[in-house]
């Protein structure tokens, strides 16, 4: 073999370990390691962010100390956005490379990736009212997360109306790969429906008030916590979810030994 | 407790209902694991058991 | 195709309900809005053009499982699956004949529903503009969700709920741009978009369905 092609295998080797760790077995048994110290980790990122963005951060100009819902507020909508993102990913993975664990991996991040959705519609609205005087506004930001609660929830109901897993795990693939395009072109449509109301009254901070390290800081840690507990419970729902396939193939078996 | 002002019950509303949901989450996740890996080493000893019965046969 | 498309036409005339139902929902939650939301004119002048969108959409969703489900039923869609037409060529053609049975109607009807809702005078041309627009992608996109669901017994109302938020941004360009132009504003840029989404839909969704539908047929 030429050094060249040496080298190409080589590096195609390193990365096709990645795909060792699809097969459920290796999963399981990986993430039967990693998960106490994974949920360690979540812990202390978690409550580190947590604590110090309650207790030690000063009020701000404008917001005076609502400004402290940006702990909470800004990871979650990131984090929302995110589990989306990676449940498309994975439902790609499944789609090309028929990977359970990937199909499954999906399915789990769905639960958490709406909670996270709701409570940034909470916080959202929480956050609104002192400022606008109104529990809920039409505002482009919220109105987005809305929507994106509502793929959730299709996506959810997709997987548990369909009984073949193979199938609901195919489906429910299309549906995210195809409702992302919509996801994306529907923030557009809002951001253009509501420019007549609220302009410029968008939620978030500016970018330059984020800048100020002493409100920087914690909120990168907190969305590290977000992003730690994301994986850790995708990483706990997955093992259940696997445990409950091989549950329903034994079942299937065992149905057809009797028959 | 830091001086909160006005927007209180914002910032703790909104810790609160974080907070809340996340535990809810938590809980629901664990309940459905625990029953997962119930169910599984149920079946699994159940197969276990028929294979070794099987073997016994032969 | 052409063959396919009129089948279908003819199905949809002749298994009665198929056909009128669609127009007398919209006729019906139009009548229903005023008792809703009180008869004065001026506040139905100005939702008119977002309840026409409205209940155009919604009427177009309740005949949208109609699209697959009985040729799934008596084995006509693994015949299709196996004809030398695409499947991919199928759903659009599909999606036509929906858009022909139940969108159009709609679109002819709403103008005259407008009168109802006290739509204002330019009002009617561009209701009916931007409903001829965007109606053949909800059904194109409709005909996506119902691929998705078509095994399932009774997919209807998962049927809605896949479906409704896909329908966001046509409902809003579409509303939007009749608004705008009855308010005197420049309506292009919803009106690009608009056509935009009818355009992409039918080019890109068809492959989408069709996969869903193959995944269904196995």
């Amino acid at each position: 073999m030429s050094a060249l092609n040496q080298r190409t295998k080589q590096a195609r080797d390193n990365i096709n370990w990645i795909w060792e760790w699809a097969n459920p077995v290796k999963f399981m048994w990986f993430s039967g390691l990693v998960l106490p110290y994974l949920i360690g980790l979540t812990v202390l990122v978690f409550g580190t962010g947590f604590v110090w963005g309650f207790f030690f951060t000063p009020e701000a100009e404008n917001f005076g100390s609502s400004v402290k819902i940006i702990y909470v507020h800004v990871p979650s909508a990131f984090m929302a956005i995110s589990a989306w993102f990676m449940m498309v990913v994975a439902s790609v993975i499944w789609l090309i490379r028929r990977h359970h664990v990937s199909a499954l991996a999906a399915k789990a991040a769905a639960p958490v990736g709406t909670v996270f959705t709701l409570i940034a519609l909470a916080t959202g609205a929480l956050w609104g009212q002192p400022m606008w005087g109104t529990w809920w506004a039409w505002d482009p930001r919220l109105t987005s997360f809305l929507i994106l609660f509502l793929f959730y929830l299709g996506y959810m109901a997709l997987w548990a109306a369909i009984e073949n897993p193979d199938t609901a795990a195919d489906l429910t693939a299309v549906l995210a790969i195809v409702g992302s395009v919509f996801a994306i072109l529907s923030r557009y449509a809002v951001n253009f429906w509501n420019q007549g109301l609220h302009q410029g009254a968008s939620l978030s901070m500016d970018a330059e008030e984020n800048v100020a390290d002493v409100y920087w800081i914690p909120l990168v840690i907190a969305m590290g916590g977000f992003m730690l507990f994301f994986v850790t419970m995708v990483f706990i729902r997955t093992r259940a979810e696997i445990r409950l396939r091989r549950v329903h193939a034994l079942e299937l078996r065992e149905r057809m030994a009797d028959a | 407790m830091p001086e909160l002002g006005k927007y209180a019950g914002a910032v703790l509303g909104s810790w609160a209902i974080t907070l809340g949901l996340l535990v809810l989450l938590i809980a629901l996740t664990w309940v459905q694991a625990r029953a997962a890996k119930r169910k599984h080493d149920e079946i699994e000893a159940r197969r276990q058991a028929g294979q070794r019965a099987a073997e016994k046969k032969r | 195709m052409i063959a396919l498309m009129l089948r279908d036409l003819r199905l949809a005339i002749r298994a009665g309900g198929g056909f009128g139902l669609g127009l007398a929902f919209f006729l019906i939650v139009v009548t229903l809005v005023p008792f809703g939301v009180g008869p004065e004119s001026d506040i139905l002048a100005r939702i008119a053009p977002g309840i026409l969108w409205l209940g155009a959409l919604l009427a177009c969703l309740l005949s949208l499982d109609r699209i697959f489900q009985l040729d799934f039923e008596d084995g006509s869609l693994d015949l299709l699956a196996t004809a030398p037409l695409p499947m991919e060529g199928t759903v659009a053609v599909k999606a036509l004949a929906h858009w022909v049975t139940t969108g159009l109607p709609l679109v002819l009807a709403a103008p005259a529903l407008g009168v109802l809702l006290n739509l204002p005078a330019p009002g009617h041309l561009w209701v009916f503009v931007t409903l001829l627009l965007g109606t053949p992608a909800l059904s194109m996109i409709g005909a996506f969700g119902a691929a998705l669901t078509v095994g399932l017994k009774r997919g209807g109302l998962l049927l809605s709920l896949l479906v409704l938020p896909l329908y966001v941004p046509t409902l809003i360009f579409g509303a939007e741009a009749a608004t705008r132009a009855i308010d005197g504003f420049d309506n292009t840029a919803p009106l690009m978009m608009l056509a935009g989404i009818t355009l992409a839909s039918i080019a890109l969704l068809p492959f989408a369905a069709a996969a869903a539908l193959r995944i269904n047929l196995r």
